[in-house]
């Protein structure tokens, strides 16, 4: 039995704890497990913020932002009886894990359509703006929007963008940089379009929201290039990332083009609560009661299939809560946005890492109730947002060892990411080569109409999307010398990623510091729920 | 919109047709020959006959495709050419056109678009299915063709007969003469006696599987189409690991 350490760490730095010969083992995110791991003395593990409070009333402060806008009329004050209105909302890749209902885009529909009814406004129309994201499934939509906006609306007012509708996609122009901005037609013949965005990153919402939630392929492939995202120094820091300077461009040419009124929700990181909340806490301040937690579920997620340990995560959905609303205006709205974001999520850390440890979850953006995290999937969790969760400069130096811990198992789920199947077996076993994939394969895997078909009216990921994925992680794959898996159950998976292969994180920060010698520093990031580090 | 220029330029979309794109099969078009004769006495006594041939016209299915064309195409013995290419319009019309898959005419579409030949490959005879790859707009139609004595039909098939592993040789020969890359072709069918011809193309898509081909297809990744599936199916197919959605969407 450990000794329980006396809480003696300042509010200001509790974020940060350097383990020490009496530290307890940390706890890891494995996919689907949990582990639990001794780290070397002298390792900085960096935990996220406490939750923010919540707004007391979060439709009041929804109603408040609307009638006090930015930069902008009230919402009340655009609307006339016979306009045409379409309010485009985000899909369900956030937040991560799915909150609990009422999800907050609900509370933010429910007050825009009965202002919009008041008004005399009937021609409404609401799109899932998923951009190249799947389709939401019926029951997905109905568990986001809430039973009053679904009964009224679905399915001929409520529905999922279509990028790769012909008829229902037309071309707005091209920015000064030459990128193509399409926009869908039913927003675009639209008197106004409301955006619903919830933000839980900063690289979410923005301009972003409309140029890419309601594009299709050949806007998007503008940016989603590996040259764009090698060049942003980081997605989570807006202003030195060229992919937000891309979405900038795009968003001026619609905001000049469309009338648009966006209001972003903000929510806090009160990812796990209840009996889970002990994944939350530093290790030293376990309870006897967090313990005995930690130790049954651990038992119980060793003895359980994979299927049903799955179950268990995806029946958990997270206590999230709105922090902020802001309306109005694109860019001031998103300033706001950002600001707050950060003011939850920035943990200030001094100096990057030589060798970084992070476990990857269950879960991503782009498999919220999919079978699998699959390897693809591991990868951009791992090479391309953990690894981009910084400001001003990397938290892992260049050169430096990445270590994760995850199965990489070679599970796929057929029905959302079919187009992923064949490129993992087929294009990464030919090359790995980001910019011979965007050349040689990316249209390839776009226009085959098998998987432009499961996009448009299955439940598949658009063709392209994998290769975005895999450009994602470019910058990661770039800057690191090294990146080591623990606890892989295959050998394939890992090599055709380019990844070694530990058994144990002892083991796989020996072999780090084999590269990066004796005296590297370690650092763990204690995700999730996610923070992002401020280096200085 | 502005679309990119089409990216397949030496690719082809093979269709097997019955069960892929159309709900039904060579014997509903069988039966409506059947129900068309001259004299009512004539059309109820063919329609019995084919009523009551069907337990063995679905046996020799199971054990041969080959017996089955033998056994099956021997009902058409002695109808006239004339009579069957007339009537083939009014079997498109009444028949197949209200049994196209929701989904299939724009997946043709989708395919054209990326510069894809469309190919209908099937085992109906070849009258039957013209009227329909006109109306999809395909490039080509490969179909069983009844022989023919004095414009008579003899109850036999030419041959080679399109089925099976046929099916693939036929794929083949085409792609040598047109100049097409198997590899980069697709190839769409419903049924896993259609196996042949999903392995010889880069891009083999199952639609509306049989179960033996739906295992097939999952064993080897290979992508699933349901173009009979309307929105509302969905919650019936949701992947596994997931709560139960309301009673209220169940019964959607």
């Amino acid at each position: 039995m450990r000794a329980i350490r006396p809480k003696i760490r300042s509010h200001a730095r509790e974020h940060i704890v350097t383990i020490d010969t009496d530290s307890a083992p940390r706890i890891m995110f494995s996919g689907e497990n949990l582990i639990s791991c001794d780290l070397p003395v002298g390792t900085r593990v960096i935990y996220p913020k406490r939750p923010m409070t919540p707004v007391a009333n979060p439709k009041a402060a929804i109603r408040y932002a609307l009638n006090h806008p930015e930069d902008s009329d009230p919402l009340h004050a655009m609307l006339s009886p016979g306009m045409k209105v379409t309010i485009a909302v985000d899909d369900i890749s956030m937040p991560l894990p799915i909150m609990r209902t009422p999800d907050v885009r609900q509370l933010v529909l429910e007050i825009v359509c009965e202002m919009l009814a008041d008004h005399g406004v009937d021609d409404v129309h609401i799109i899932i703006a998923l951009g190249l994201h799947r389709r939401m499934h019926d029951w997905e939509i109905e568990r986001m929007v809430g039973p009053k906006v679904w009964s009224e609306y679905w399915p001929d007012r409520l529905y999922n963008h279509d990028g790769c509708d012909p008829d229902g996609m037309i071309v707005l122009g091209n920015t000064p940089h030459g990128e193509l901005v399409e926009m869908n037609r039913r927003v675009a013949e639209s008197d106004l379009t409301i955006y619903v965005n919830l933000n839980f990153v900063p690289m979410n919402g923005g301009n972003k929201s409309m140029a890419v939630g309601l594009c299709g392929y050949e806007s998007l492939k503008a940016h989603h290039t590996p040259k764009t995202i090698v060049d942003s120094n980081s997605f989570m820091d807006p202003p030195r990332s060229h992919l937000a300077h891309s979405f900038k461009r795009q968003g001026d040419l619609i905001e000049k083009a469309l009338k648009v009124f966006h209001i972003e929700t903000v929510l806090n990181n009160r990812a796990f609560d209840g009996p889970l909340s002990f994944l939350t806490k530093n290790e030293d301040e376990f309870t006897e009661s967090d313990r005995l937690k930690f130790s049954g579920m651990k038992w119980a997620l060793d003895k359980l299939p994979f299927a049903a340990r799955r179950e268990i995560f995806m029946r958990t959905p997270a206590a999230y809560e709105m922090i902020a609303c802001y309306a109005g205006a694109c860019d001031p709205v998103h300033d706001r946005t950002v600001g707050k974001l950060n003011d939850q999520n920035c943990v200030e850390v001094d100096g990057p890492a030589d060798i970084l440890l992070f476990g990857v979850p269950y879960i991503s953006p782009y498999n919220v109730n999919s079978k699998a995290l699959n390897p693809l999937l591991v990868q951009v969790m791992a090479l391309g947002y953990f690894y981009h969760m910084y400001r001003h400069q990397p938290i892992l130096r260049e050169g430096g060892v990445l270590i994760l811990t995850h199965p990489c198992s070679d599970r796929f789920d057929p029905v959302h990411h079919p187009s992923y199947i064949e490129f993992f077996n087929r294009v990464l076993t030919e090359t790995t080569d980001s910019y011979t994939i965007e050349q040689k394969y990316q249209d390839e895997l776009a226009y085959n109409p098998s998987y432009i078909e499961m996009y448009r009216r299955g439940n598949a990921y658009h063709g392209s999307h994998p290769c975005f994925m895999w450009y994602w992680g470019q910058r990661g794959r770039e800057k690191t010398s090294r990146v080591i898996v623990v606890g892989a159950d295959n050998a394939t998976v890992p090599q055709i990623m380019g990844w070694e292969t530990a058994g144990s994180v002892a083991e796989a920060i020996a072999m780090a510091r084999g590269t990066m010698g004796r005296s590297a520093n370690v650092t763990m990031l204690h995700h999730p729920p996610y923070m992002i580090s401020d280096v200085m | 919109m502005s679309r990119a220029q089409a990216k397949y330029n030496n690719s082809a979309a093979f269709y097997d047709v019955d069960g892929t794109l159309i709900k039904i099969n060579i014997v509903h078009a069988f039966a409506f020959y059947a129900a068309r004769h001259a004299s009512i006495k004539e059309s109820a006594l063919r329609t019995v006959q084919t009523a009551v041939s069907l337990p063995l016209f679905w046996a020799a299915d199971k054990l041969s495709r080959k017996w089955f064309n033998e056994l099956f195409y021997r009902s058409y013995e002695g109808q006239s050419e004339d009579r069957l290419v007339v009537l083939a319009e009014e079997l498109f019309e009444d028949v197949i056109l209200p049994n196209i898959y929701p989904r299939a005419k724009e997946l043709i579409a989708e395919s054209r678009r990326a510069g894809v030949r469309q190919v209908l490959i099937s085992g109906a005879l070849d009258f039957t299915m013209r009227p329909l790859a006109r109306y999809l707009g395909a490039d080509d139609l490969i179909a069983n063709s009844l022989e023919f004595v004095d414009h008579y039909a003899t109850g036999k098939l030419k041959k080679p007969f399109v089925a099976g592993a046929t099916k693939a040789d036929i794929m083949r020969t085409y792609a040598k003469q047109h100049a097409i890359d198997l590899g980069e072709s697709w190839a769409y069918t419903d049924s896993f006696s259609d196996y042949p011809m999903l392995a010889v193309v880069g891009h083999p898509t199952v639609c509306n599987p049989d179960f033996r081909l739906r295992s097939l297809a999952r064993s080897y990744d290979w992508p699933v189409l349901d173009l009979d599936e309307a929105p509302a199916r969905s919650a019936a197919r949701r992947p596994q690991g997931l709560a139960r959605p309301p009673r209220s969407i169940r019964r959607t």
